[in-house]
């Protein structure tokens, strides 16, 4: 039982595809400025993740080295296709809001990361609890970088106002720069030197 | 047998490509109806917003049937085009400008030097939205569209019934940088353009968004509206396609042909 908790849970502190790996960076730039894009696209990633490791791990036994990669890409590009049409029909109004994004989960290398890394080599159960591991690791940055971005940078959460703006007659100055992509640079780049903090292990020797 | 022999190669390449089509396609044809639905919808609601009609969970489409009266006109000759020319690409009831610009039978390149707008290809005919009340028209919502900074800005602006005064102004598309250019969904400036005049007494069009804050004492107050700072390049690009749409290439000779008859009445 302990081992399905490692492999589920390691990849959102110890082994997180963002600040440890440094995957997957693209997206979490774009889709940050607002809380509910970043929960929806985490959502759709970790979703897109957790199958594509279980349906590569599912037929690993009968892929042939030489079109590996064109396999996993397949399946990947096909679960992307599909969540995407699937918030396109049940959240219009957010998936005008992430545009091509979603479709760029394609290329997001967390998802063909672990297909290769890992579902490749391991049995489909848990190949499937390591997908939500990276999805959750995934999902826990974007949370928290789209907490710090849509706070500062418009004072709402969800879209609910905590501090209202003096566009809006409030008080609070929006700071504009929490608004472009660099802030959520130096906001992942915090949240490594933190994490690297209490996982001293985690830093790279020179 | 081996993994990499040719005909296992071949087999799981077929296998997996078509298991996969079939999801994907199923996928895509399954959910079509609810996506159409919510494009359209989408639309309604953005009419009803730039007309001042829109109300949070209020039937969109009862409201749209209620107070509007939706036609395609020819943008040329400012005449209504019938319901009988309608076609696949050209139909009130899924207007959509993108499809009409890209079309060869109802799109045409604009020649460079009056393409201020940055649109390359524009439709020849438009949606014209009349918001109706008891039978008499109250306001004219027209869509219009062009390039800001990063995107195409897609939206409407809304006529008073006089042709001349704008009565509402909104944006429901566009990819400018939130915080600067993406403030032209600030419900403040669009506040602004409420009661701006387009043409001066001989017909020029004389409406524009200017760099910096309008000077209220100036007689010429009434045709300007404030940039948003830091967004010149968004703002140039807004006053730009806001004055192609009501010039001679866009609505102007469907507003002067109106206005003539106005005048008869």
């Amino acid at each position: 039982m302990s081992k399905y908790k490692e492999i589920l849970f390691d990849p959102i502190f110890k082994n997180n595809p963002i600040a440890l790996q440094i995957l997957g960076i693209c997206s979490a730039l774009a889709v940050t400025t607002k809380l509910e894009t970043a929960a929806v696209m985490s959502l759709a990633v970790l979703v897109v993740v957790a199958f594509s490791n279980l349906f590569v791990s599912l037929i690993r036994n009968h892929v042939p080295g030489s079109i590996r990669i064109l396999v996993e890409m397949t399946i990947i590009a096909s679960l992307v296709i599909i969540a995407d049409q699937v918030i396109k029909a049940f959240l219009y109004d957010i998936s005008k809001q992430l545009s091509v994004y979603v479709g760029l989960i394609i290329t997001n290398c967390i998802v063909m990361g672990r297909a290769e890394a890992y579902a490749l080599k391991n049995p489909p159960w848990e190949s499937f609890l390591d997908g939500i591991g990276n999805g959750l690791g995934y999902t826990v940055i974007l949370l928290a970088v789209g907490f710090i971005r849509e706070l500062f940078g418009s004072g709402k959460l969800f879209g609910f106002t905590i501090l209202p703006l003096t566009n809006d007659g409030g008080w609070y100055m929006g700071n504009g720069l929490f608004l472009l992509a660099p802030s959520a640079f130096f906001i992942i780049g915090m949240f490594i030197w933190v994490l690297r903090t209490f996982h001293p292990e985690q830093v790279e020797e020179d | 047998m081996s993994n990499d022999s040719i005909k296992k190669t071949l087999q799981v390449a077929l296998g997996v490509c078509f298991v996969a089509s079939i999801l994907v396609s199923s996928a895509a044809v399954g959910l079509k109806p609810l996506q159409e639905e919510n494009k359209k919808l989408d639309l309604l609601k953005n009419i009803l917003i730039a007309g001042d009609l829109y109300k949070e969970g209020e039937d969109l489409n009862k409201t749209f049937k209620e107070n509007i009266s939706p036609e395609i006109i020819d943008l040329a000759t400012g005449d209504v085009i019938p319901k009988s020319e309608y076609d696949d690409e050209l139909n009130i009831d899924k207007f959509n400008v993108q499809v009409l610009q890209s079309s060869s039978k109802w799109g045409e390149d604009i020649p460079a030097d009056k393409d201020i707008a940055g649109i390359k290809r524009q439709p020849k005919a438009m949606a014209v939205y009349r918001v109706m009340k008891d039978g008499k028209v109250e306001k004219y919502i027209l869509p219009i569209f062009g390039k800001g900074l990063w995107s195409t800005l897609y939206g409407f602006i809304a006529l008073d019934k006089d042709l001349n005064t704008v009565k509402g102004f909104t944006f429901y598309q566009h990819g400018e940088t939130p915080g600067l250019g993406g403030e032209v969904d600030n419900p403040k400036w669009k506040h602004l353009w409420i009661n701006k005049k387009i043409y001066d007494e001989n017909g020029k069009l004389r409406i524009e968004v200017i760099k910096g804050v309008v000077d209220a004492s100036s007689p010429d107050a009434k045709y300007k509206v404030d940039g948003l700072s830091g967004a010149t390049l968004t703002t140039r690009g807004v006053s730009h396609l806001v004055r192609f749409w009501l010039g001679e290439q866009g609505y102007k000779p469907f507003i002067d042909k109106l206005k003539g008859e106005n005048k008869n009445v």
